[in-house]
């Protein structure tokens, strides 16, 4: 089976949970939580999972647990949670804004606010999907830091000592922070994509991605994979609907 | 136990200029609007709104009777933004405090338990200290030694909430997957009051679900208002989802002044 662009990246966000273990897997919109429970479904089958409202569900549906708010603010507190938000802007440390762009007394335009993003960041793993890779996503400096990056965790010494950025994936390539001043580079790139088209469409110096390095192809979904993303888990085709290329 | 009903408009004169004013629900669930429709009729101004952001921070912006803002977000939850919401920040008509969705649960509760603040990380590193110059932090007194965001205890004026049921004095019962803080916009209020689908006797509380479901005690409530449909167009669940239509109109209004006048007096009258 040949996989479209929207099913390498929902099992690229899925690798994002390898190895979590008996954690609440959070995916904020609608291919993260897809990923989510990709990854549970195969790979990372200790994962906790919540039906998006307030309840535990197991793989079936089953109702397993209670899961209000206050329940999951406890979870990231805890630091057994791992994310994966959305970013109207991140820079090369992972610095992540969703709260305004422009001035943030007076925004140009006013986003989400800050909803759980500092409070995540700070206590537990996280990750990021940003299904239109662009200059305007991927910037020098955010105008508001919603999620904090590597450079603000590293500045707030012992305190910071649970900041976990994982990954970030796009509708183009996955990128981490494995290099040695943690700042983002290039690990992948989704099938059918050249590299200088993401170094194009980042704003920043991206690691990984100078001429004659050599880098990888994102991994195909497995047919298992794309048999559960196709008739279980997106059978309605939403995923689809929110990558653009 | 008192009978502590009344109406909507009788919570609206509690309401004065210059107030903080607690709502409780979360995003565009369970929220209050039938005494919000009773504050909107009112001539109250310059209020300070604390919420988990829905439709209440939207419409109240619209009617300009906020002067401040405090909150995690402001989303309609099937619909991301609110565009009133956005207008009055844009154009600089509201001044907000944003603040992590758990540093706003931690103000609630701080000043529920009449403590000055409580410590966590939420906030360490982000803008959230750097634009809210108020929030300071504190250096533990143990070992560590760690350095922790002090949320302030965040004391309302006044709190609405809404909930399925209760009965006449104030004891009340969600029957919703979820509480979110409604206790503790009650907690941390002066003043108290909720609006419920139904008043029922006490003793038919327990029919309705489990002695876990009676989360709001009369302590904690000073009027009662019966409110059929009163978080409409908001969910309520079970008794009824969010009126989506409803929803899409409330949100379209905001591209042309004459519907949204349209709007807002049928939302209003």
């Amino acid at each position: 089976m040949t996989a479209a662009r929207h099913e390498v990246c929902a099992v690229a966000l899925a690798e994002a949970f390898r190895g979590d273990g008996e954690i609440l897997a959070s995916g904020i919109g609608v291919l993260p939580s897809i990923a989510a429970r990709l990854a549970r479904a195969t790979f990372a089958p200790d994962l906790l999972l919540t039906d998006g409202v307030a309840t535990l569900v197991e793989a079936d549906g089953t109702p397993s647990g209670w899961m209000p708010y206050r329940a999951i603010f406890d979870l990231v507190w805890s630091g057994r949670r791992h994310v994966i938000m959305g970013a109207s802007q991140i820079d090369r440390h992972g610095n992540q804004n969703i709260a305004a762009i422009g001035d943030p007394r007076r925004p140009k335009a006013q986003l989400l606010g800050m909803r759980g993003a500092p409070g995540n960041t700070i206590n537990h793993p996280t990750s990021y999907w940003i299904p239109s890779h662009s200059l305007r996503s991927f910037v020098a400096k955010v105008d508001v830091v919603s999620g904090v990056g590597h450079d603000r965790a590293a500045a707030l010494g012992p305190a910071g000592r649970f900041h976990d950025l994982r990954r970030v994936v796009t509708d183009l390539a996955v990128l981490d922070f494995a290099t040695p001043d943690r700042t983002m580079r290039l690990v992948s790139t989704h099938p059918g994509v050249a590299v200088a088209t993401v170094v194009e469409r980042t704003g920043f110096p991206l690691a990984g991605a100078s001429p004659g390095e050599v880098v990888p192809e994102t991994r195909q979904p497995t047919d298992e994979e794309l048999d559960l993303l196709r008739r279980v888990l997106d059978p309605r085709g939403l995923a689809a609907k929110e990558v653009a290329s | 136990m008192r009978d502590k009903r009344l109406s909507a408009f009788d919570v609206a004169a509690e309401i004065r200029d210059g107030m903080t004013l607690g709502v409780g629900g979360w995003g565009s669930r369970r929220k209050p609007m039938a005494l919000l429709r009773a504050i909107l009729r009112s001539s109250v101004k310059d209020l300070t709104i604390v919420s988990y952001g829905g439709p209440d921070v939207g419409l109240l912006c619209a009617a300009g009777k906020v002067r401040r803002l405090v909150t995690g977000f402001v989303s309609l939850d099937s619909i991301p933004l609110d565009p009133h919401y956005r207008a009055a920040r844009q154009q600089g008509r509201v001044e907000a405090v944003e603040l992590d969705e758990g540093m706003l649960q931690w103000g609630l509760y701080a000043a529920s338990l009449r403590l000055p603040f409580l410590p966590t990380r939420a906030g360490l590193g982000s803008d959230v200290l750097a634009l809210a110059p108020h929030v300071r932090t504190v250096r533990s007194p143990y070992e560590d030694g760690e350095e922790l965001v002090a949320v302030p205890a965040i004391r309302l004026d006044v709190a609405i909430c809404h909930l399925n049921r209760a009965d006449a004095s104030g004891n009340a019962q969600f029957l919703g997957p979820d509480l979110y803080f409604d206790d503790l916009f009650l907690g941390a209020a002066a003043r108290r009051f909720i609006s419920v689908e139904q008043v029922v006797p006490t003793a038919e509380l327990l029919a309705g679900g489990s002695i876990h479901t009676m989360k709001i005690h009369r302590g904690l409530v000073d009027g009662v208002v019966e409110a059929p449909r009163g978080a409409h167009f908001t969910e309520c669940v079970p008794d009824y989802g969010r009126d989506e239509a409803m929803q899409a109109r409330y949100v379209a209004a905001a591209a042309d002044p004459a519907a949204w006048n349209a709007f807002y007096s049928e939302l209003v009258s």
